[in-house]
């Protein structure tokens, strides 16, 4: 019982070419693009649900991003004190200023010193007077009750907190010395809530990637819910399995790039506003400091944790959903 | 290009739909496949279709042992397959172009070969001037057209249909089976799952006959 035919077609031939075509730099730029545009526009034709979606995932990255954005420049600002870490050596009351001098010039040729300025009764008294508002009442003192002052300033190569801790002992060491104060201590203070600051920081910002990524993977379950028939249709015309994951990949990495978008929309703003007191506040301290917004390297970054979380949620859900859906 | 070699078909549960099913149809042959409903006609389909898979028996498609295949190589195997169904199974929110292009966009052709074929596919079944509208507003006998059309776009050695004129007047069945021989007479095998015994007849082609997931007077009508 064969059934005669007429074998006119070489398969062989068929596959191969099929292939070749596959293959081909060019059909699959065309491919990966046309469905990039394609999920693209599906995410359009969606409007408000889209923008909702990527609004959630906006503010989650935001969030993040705001609060290192902040502490880089409380660290930028703090870090600008470090560089200039210095140490002030009160000397004893009976010490007059020509003793100090010859101290200083001793001083500055210890290798671990860098400079060391002299700061004489009366310039500290003029100084203080100038800059806490008390100047009245300053004038009022009949004799000069402080005492000469070095700055000392380490090395460059000296400025490490336990170098400079070091060198604070030997200078509380020398008999002129009453105190020697390391002006480094509540900056180095502050560096440690700032570290405290990063770590809580970083585990807000991996609960809300996690935040991200379900968001993004529910999504893209509902929407391979709603493209059910779709998809047994394309698996049983010879769809592969990347071919049915590819549109809901793209879908899931649009919406990592809109919501990175959105996000650094949020954080310029914000920062916008914030610029304005913090100005004022700077203004006050006499600070060159200025806010600094998101600078490119980092606004690539964000968009890259976008794209990444995106494409990372949407691979989950394809993962979960799309291996049940087969045709019967 | 379909060879069953006893083969039976065992659904979980002990149900056997199929059993010992042997027969041989060479490419470029068409031929008929009927019985009544749970004859195991829809099982033999699915199988061919790699949407199920054999319990026992071998089956080879195109010269190919397919009994094991992976199923990661099904894709593959099932492009050479063209598919049409009783409810066709089109994409309600695209086009009838779209619908047709949907094998060669599969297949990964180029932008420009998806239209020239996509326009001569439909040129074949009569809608070339359809191909802008969305399949809800064709009729039913329009529809069933467009289906045939995605189903032989990309060439297929092998044309699989099941109840294709189950939903169509018996004029509109006719002119869907003389697609069918014509595609056929191009070097196309195809196999079409009817229980319209009147139109069967009508045509001369070999008749494989289920009856409770026997094979039955194989091709007698087949010399």
């Amino acid at each position: 019982m064969k059934y005669p035919g007429n074998p006119r077609r070489h398969s062989r031939h068929h596959w191969r070419a099929n292939l070749r075509r596959l293959l081909s730099p060019r059909t699959f730029l065309q491919r990966h693009a046309q469905v990039a545009l394609d999920s693209l526009g599906r995410l359009y034709r969606n409007g408000i649900a889209s923008l909702m979606t990527a609004a959630v995932i906006g503010i989650a990255l935001a969030m993040p991003t705001g609060m290192f954005l902040l502490l880089d420049n409380l660290h930028r600002l703090s870090g600008s004190w470090e560089g200039q870490a210095s140490l002030s050596v009160f000397l004893k009351a009976e010490i007059d200023s020509d003793t100090a001098r010859q101290l200083a010039d001793n001083l500055a040729a210890w290798p671990e010193i860098g400079a060391v300025q002299l700061v004489t009764p009366q310039q500290a008294l003029q100084e203080f007077s100038e800059h806490s508002g008390f100047a009245d009442v300053l004038g009022l003192l009949e004799d000069n009750p402080l005492p000469v002052v070095l700055i000392v300033t380490p090395a460059t190569d000296q400025t490490d907190p336990a170098l400079a801790g070091a060198l604070q002992g030997r200078l509380t060491a020398l008999p002129e010395t009453d105190l020697a104060q390391l002006d480094l201590q509540w900056v180095q203070r502050l560096a440690a809530i700032l570290d405290i600051a990063r770590r809580g920081i970083m585990v807000i910002s991996a609960l809300l990637a996690l935040a991200v990524l379900l968001v993004i993977g529910n999504t893209i379950r509902l929407e391979i819910q709603n493209r059910r028939e779709e998809i047994l249709v394309t698996k049983l015309i010879g769809a592969t399995n990347a071919f049915v994951r590819r549109p809901f990949l793209y879908t899931g990495t649009w919406y990592g790039v809109f919501g990175a978008l959105l996000a650094w929309i949020l954080v310029e703003t914000g920062f916008r506003l914030l610029s304005g007191p913090v100005g004022t506040l700077v203004g006050l301290y006499q600070s060159e400091f200025t806010l600094e917004t998101l600078p490119l390297a980092l606004f690539g970054l964000l968009t890259l944790t976008g794209v990444v979380l995106g494409l990372l949620g949407s691979w989950l859900a394809v993962g979960r959903h799309l291996h049940a859906i087969e045709p019967s | 290009m379909i060879r069953f070699d006893n083969v039976s078909k065992r659904y979980p549960g002990g149900y056997e739909a199929l059993s010992n099913v042997s027969f041989d149809m060479q490419s470029g042959a068409m031929a008929f496949l009927t019985g009544h409903s749970g004859a195991g006609k829809s099982t033999l389909l699915k199988l061919v279709a790699l949407i199920e898979r054999v319990t026992r028996g071998q089956l080879f498609l195109d010269g190919q042992n397919v009994t094991r295949i992976s199923s990661r190589r099904i894709p593959y195997i099932r492009r050479k397959i063209g598919f049409i169904f009783q409810d066709h199974h089109l994409l309600f929110d695209r086009t009838v172009f779209d619908n047709v292009a949907l094998p060669l966009i599969i297949a990964g052709y180029r932008h420009q070969e998806v239209g020239r074929r996509v326009r001569a596919a439909l040129d074949k079944v009569g809608l070339l001037n359809k191909e802008r509208l969305y399949p809800i507003t064709l009729s039913g006998g329009e529809q069933q057209r467009v289906g045939i059309a995605r189903a032989v776009v990309n060439k297929p050695l092998l044309l699989l249909a099941d109840e294709p004129t189950g939903n169509l007047d018996p004029e509109l069945s006719r002119e869907v089976m003389a697609l069918f021989a014509m595609f056929n007479d191009v070097g196309v095998s195809v196999l079409v799952a009817s229980h319209d015994l009147q139109l069967i007849s009508e045509l001369d082609y070999p008749v494989l006959s289920l009856s409770q997931g026997r094979l039955v007077q194989p091709g007698a009508d087949a010399a």
